[in-house]
């Protein structure tokens, strides 16, 4: 691990103003924040991110950016609740399960007690290429060297949303339940407060791999803000991977639906385990609507949602294992018992 | 007798001793590639000072940031019960409870540590060195073979039954998945995990 300073932010705005120095992004900045440490002391560790500073956010007021509070018009969950006391929250598992699904499933209890839904979002690939440095070619840590994985072992590689220059799989499944329930994230800057859809907060790696969200260095994260709808009670995660627990996915599908009897009113699709970044599949969504859920259609939506994948040698199988975990999750979404 | 009764009393650990009869030559490299002598010469050019609370004890340290709230714990406060497996999270060895949560000590600074309360396995005993529950459930189904994941995975279970996730085989193996056993003990892990757990209620 390369030297470092280390201090403690007295509030949101100190820690903004520490961090708002010029980098070419947010990843790449000398200034990073310490939330639970979970992605960032991991890479210090391996050399891959080479902070010269560390702010630590986790001293910041709890009940104005780690608290849950769930409403009639829609949850809003601060960006420093730990993923464990967001994952136990009752009110969430009865009202937007796929939510805690998408918390729980993830990672061991120690890592969901120590890291924060605002930088589970932010989490990097596990891609072996980009995690070990002995590996030159990786134009995510060193812009246009070249990308190990086209060739190499890619088994565990994005199928949707690569380029010629980067298929790093993003690993989270937090993002998922956030992507596929239309989630804010409300974002702090050096310009004041915004809000963006959460949709809209990774950009895939095209051309420059090195750049992974549309946030600016010193952006700090502050809640998450799921609008209350239909399809919230009717939704589920479903998760596939090597081991039954603490593996990252295989595959996996947030689903959410709104049915009136078998006839879906609204469908939300959202794909993990297979693309490079969080995955809303709007068109298959779209081909469900207005339809009867039955194995046929839901083939039919899984089918649409892969359309346009591209695998490599090692990752064929992720298309027919995402596909199988779409209808899978659909069909039991579809049973769950509603209150 | 456990081994931190051992040091207390013989006043010499088998770590101290090898230090100064001159038998371990080549320090190994602590995390992150800062050897054993860097910190040291941290600490005495002044480091970073910092107060961890182990075990109801505090200790005052100055020390690198680089360095992780379990090499402080093992090198620097000398308590070797947390082990170091993996150093990157993904074993659960090193499993320590922070204000009386369960966090890995390999991806936690000790710098970020400072100030908070920080237990061991080896704070988990009574009065007069009595046993937890827990301890004493992992001796009884004999749930650990060579030793190495066992105080992480005791304090994993302590954790877990607080937590109120280990009301079923399942749901114990599910929340204890973050603690590998090479050894493969789980089921009398399991075992020891449904065994304390009512007892640690009545407690």
């Amino acid at each position: 691990m390369r030297p470092f300073e280390y201090s403690r932010a007295g509030d949101a705005l100190d820690a903004v103003r520490a961090a708002s120095v010029a980098a070419p992004s947010p990843t790449e900045s000398p200034v990073q924040y310490l939330g639970g440490g979970t992605t960032l002391v991991d890479l210090m560790k391996l050399d891959v991110m080479r902070p010269t500073r560390l702010v630590d956010i986790t001293g910041l007021d709890r009940k104005r950016y780690g608290a849950v509070e769930v409403g009639d018009k829609g949850v809003r969950i601060g960006a420093l609740a730990r993923m464990s006391e967001v994952a136990d929250n009752a009110e969430l598992r009865r009202d937007y399960p796929v939510v805690t699904d998408a918390l729980w499933l993830a990672a061991s209890q120690q890592l969901r007690v120590m890291a924060r839904v605002g930088g589970n979002v932010l989490q990097r690939t596990r891609c072996s290429y980009f995690r070990d440095t002995k590996f030159t070619s990786c134009n995510k840590r060193e812009p246009g060297s070249g990308c190990a994985a086209l060739e190499g072992q890619n088994r565990g590689h994005a199928i949707l949303g690569g380029s010629g220059d980067c298929i790093a799989m993003y690993p989270g499944d937090w993002a998922q339940a956030l992507i596929a329930l239309d989630a804010n994230v409300e974002v702090l800057g050096s310009g004041g407060a915004r809000s963006i859809r959460f949709a809209d907060l990774h950009r895939p790696p095209g051309s420059t791999p090195q750049i992974e969200t549309v946030l600016k260095p010193g952006d700090l994260i502050t809640a998450f803000v799921i609008p209350a709808s239909p399809v919230a009670k009717r939704s589920l995660y479903r998760k596939v991977r090597d081991r039954e627990s603490y593996a990252f996915a295989s595959a996996s599908a947030a689903v959410a639906l709104d049915l009136d009897g078998d006839t879906v009113r609204d469908a939300r699709i959202a794909l993990g385990g297979v693309a490079t970044v969080p995955w809303r599949a709007r068109e298959a969504e779209a081909s469900l609507k207005g339809k009867r859920l039955d194995q046929a259609s839901a083939t039919a939506a899984a089918k649409i949602a892969f359309a346009g994948a591209a695998p490599r040698e090692h990752n064929r199988y992720k298309l027919p294992l995402g596909q199988a975990t779409v209808v899978r999750a659909l069909l039991e979404a579809q049973r769950m018992e509603i209150a | 007798m456990t081994g931190s009764e051992a040091t207390h009393s013989a006043g010499m650990d088998r770590r101290s001793f090898l230090g100064t009869s001159g038998l371990a030559v080549a320090a190994a490299p602590l995390a992150g590639g800062l050897s054993a002598d860097a910190a040291t010469a941290a600490a005495k050019t002044g480091g970073t000072a910092i107060e961890l609370k182990v075990n109801g004890r505090s200790h005052r340290l100055a020390i690198d940031p680089r360095v992780t709230l379990l090499d402080a714990l093992r090198e620097h406060v000398g308590l070797t019960g947390s082990k170091k497996g993996c150093d990157h999270g993904q074993c659960g060895a090193c499993t320590v409870h922070l204000d009386g949560e369960r966090v890995l000590g390999c991806l936690t600074l000790a710098v970020q540590a400072s100030g908070h309360e920080i237990t061991t396995i080896e704070g988990l005993q009574g009065a007069g060195g009595a046993l937890h529950p827990m301890q004493q459930a992992f001796i009884d189904n004999d749930a650990l073979q060579c030793g190495y994941c066992t105080p992480g995975q005791i304090m994993a279970a302590v954790a877990a039954v607080k937590e109120g996730h280990a009301g079923s085989d399942e749901e114990i193996r599910e929340y204890m998945s973050g603690n590998l056993c090479r050894c493969a003990a789980y089921p009398n892990i399991v075992a020891a995990i449904r065994q304390a757990a009512p007892q640690m209620a009545r407690g």
